[in-house]
């Protein structure tokens, strides 16, 4: 079983509409969408839910005010900031900003603070017409993103090894933190989308690096090459120098938008430039 | 006052808002941060020169092994996994897990642990080519996960004294929050998509529990549907500008090019939409 990974440094390069092209095309697999953040995967693949699981990722301070002496202890313990304090000097915690570390329950000398477990989000084993998926959704002003990509991609893993699956397809995270990571470790190969303007280059130059931290072999498309074809031959040139393979060029079309507007992967949606360019990676990277 | 520059998601067009309005204040000093650390972009239009370069830390523990009797209080205590000890041998230390917090030197009954700063990324401070804006942004060293603590030592740069904007990471996780926090007002970018639909949502929903003031910019208005709209409409969220899908701006994005540069006349509108936000924010 192989498993794939689409990211691209930046969101909004087409990583997603390519990931929805794929899971038309490819045959046995397990869909996994790793941007738990801001997952649209679901609106091009309408999945059906069948389980759905808490997410537990940090823990939260949790004061009694009852027994807080407003001694201020635990805002001067808290390297997060996560203390919030009034004029009139009373503390509570924002648990927005809390990573759940404890150290303010330790120092507090009234034993007003505690940790306890908060649902940070959710996962879903779901079915759809291109095979089963698993996704998530981190609640609101949660963190701990890239645990929750670990988790999904351990259901993912479980449901393709019980099925035997050929290929696990995942939807990456953006950035080159900590939930890109998650979605990138121990992956076969990664594909990189990138666009042909001067921010898509230096994302693209931040993002191969990452890849290559962590062993992972990289290839690259260029989505909308056609909007600023001296970048596109900035980045195949510079693809070219580092060694990275370029397995095909997109070009701008508004079907893109129209097959988003309907629900739709775009290679199913029509049969024009853009989904045979979308053929023709999936055929490569194959 | 301090506007930061959300989306839920990347490629909306929040850089290019944030830049071009910074650039059409030049009645007053802007200061701009790029607080998108893992990917920071505004920089890229504005030419700035630098004159300033400085790391940014994070503290990990050392163990003086002269003190330390392996009792693994330290690893007990830990949250993140980031101390195992092995006995009367060693204390591993994983810096990628550690967060900083400081827990395992305070509960050390033998006072063994000390911490020593670890370099999690840069902070750049500059001038935009032209002179005219205040540039200070971050950059997240590869492979490194704490974004939010170099988010925090950026806005630690914000000078009071002007009118602040804020490019803010994607997203709706921690970093999202450590960069808006603290902002007067808050623009949403997003595109009148499906995509951009849910997106929205989802930022909403952050700003809401933030109890942040904020208006949408629509991007690419023309592509897509209407359902951004009806949903702003039933939401009662301002929309405070449209920026129409007209292939002259994404070709000077492209370029790294600004578009008010191109287009002379949205220096007035933005001008405009610093109004506009000014009379939101009084209400």
């Amino acid at each position: 079983m192989k498993q794939l990974t689409v990211i691209s440094g930046k969101g909004g390069t087409g990583k997603t509409t390519l990931v929805g092209s794929f899971a038309v095309l490819a045959e046995n697999k397990v869909i996994a969408d790793c941007d738990v953040d801001a997952p649209d995967l679901h609106l091009l693949l309408h999945p059906e839910m069948v389980t759905k699981q808490e997410f537990k990722g940090l823990k939260v301070a949790v004061m009694d005010k009852s027994l807080c002496s407003e001694c201020g202890t635990c805002a001067e313990t808290c390297r997060f900031n996560a203390i919030d304090v009034t004029e009139e000097a009373t503390y509570t915690v924002n648990p927005a900003r809390c990573e759940g570390c404890g150290a303010c329950v330790f120092t507090c000398p009234q034993e007003a603070l505690s940790l306890q477990e908060r649902v940070s989000g959710y996962t879903y084993v779901s079915t759809t017409k291109y095979g089963p998926m698993v996704h998530a959704q981190l609640n609101i002003a949660e963190e701990a993103s890239g645990k929750l990509v670990t988790v999904v991609r351990e259901l993912a893993r479980e449901i393709a090894e019980r099925e035997g699956s050929d290929l696990i397809l995942i939807d990456g995270a953006p950035g080159i933190g900590c939930p890109v990571i998650a979605s990138l470790t121990g992956v076969d190969l990664a594909l990189i989308v990138t666009e042909p303007t001067m921010s898509g280059l230096h994302d693209l130059k931040r993002i191969l690096d990452v890849v290559a931290h962590f062993g992972v072999k990289p290839t690259v498309c260029i989505n909308k090459y056609d909007i600023n074809e001296e970048n596109s031959t900035r980045i195949t040139e510079f693809c070219r120098q580092r060694g990275v393979e370029i397995v095909g060029n997109i070009p701008y079309d508004p079907v893109v938008t129209e097959a988003m507007v309907a629900g739709m992967p775009v290679v199913e949606f029509s049969e024009g430039v853009v989904s045979n360019a979308i053929r023709d990676i999936w055929e490569r990277i194959q | 006052m301090i506007i930061s520059l959300a989306s839920g998601k990347g490629g909306t067009g929040k850089t290019t808002v944030a830049v071009n309005l910074a650039l059409s204040l030049s009645n007053r000093h802007v200061q701009l941060l790029d607080c998108d650390v893992e990917e920071p972009n505004s920089h890229l239009f504005l030419n700035p020169v630098i004159q300033e370069t400085k790391s940014a830390y994070t503290l990990v523990p050392t163990v003086n092994y002269e003190l330390c009797d392996f009792c693994g209080k330290c690893a007990l205590a830990c949250e993140y996994n980031a101390l195992v000890v092995v006995p009367k041998q060693e204390v591993m230390v994983f810096p990628g897990l550690c967060h900083g917090c400081g827990l395992c030197s305070l509960v050390c009954p033998r006072s063994a642990i000390s911490e020593q700063p670890r370099e999690i990324g840069v902070i750049k401070k500059g001038t935009s080519g032209d002179g005219s804006i205040a540039l200070v942004y971050g950059l997240l060293n590869i492979g490194e996960i704490m974004a939010t603590p170099l988010i925090d030592q950026v806005k630690a740069e914000i000078d009071p004294a002007k009118t602040v904007i804020i490019d803010v990471p994607p997203g709706t996780a921690c970093p999202v929050i450590a960069a808006v926090q603290g902002s007067d007002y808050c623009i949403l970018v997003t595109e009148p998509t499906p995509f951009g639909l849910y997106d929205l949502t989802l930022a909403v929903a952050v700003l809401r529990v933030l109890k942040l003031p904020f208006g949408v910019v629509i991007n690419k208005a023309g592509v897509g549907d209407r359902k951004v709209y009806e949903y702003c409409a039933a939401e009662r969220i301002p929309i405070l500008l449209e920026i129409p899908h007209d292939k002259r701006i994404a070709r000077s994005y492209s370029e790294g090019v600004l578009f008010i540069k191109e287009l002379p006349e949205w220096r007035e509108r933005f001008a405009a939409l610093m109004g506009r936000i000014e009379e939101e924010y009084e209400r």
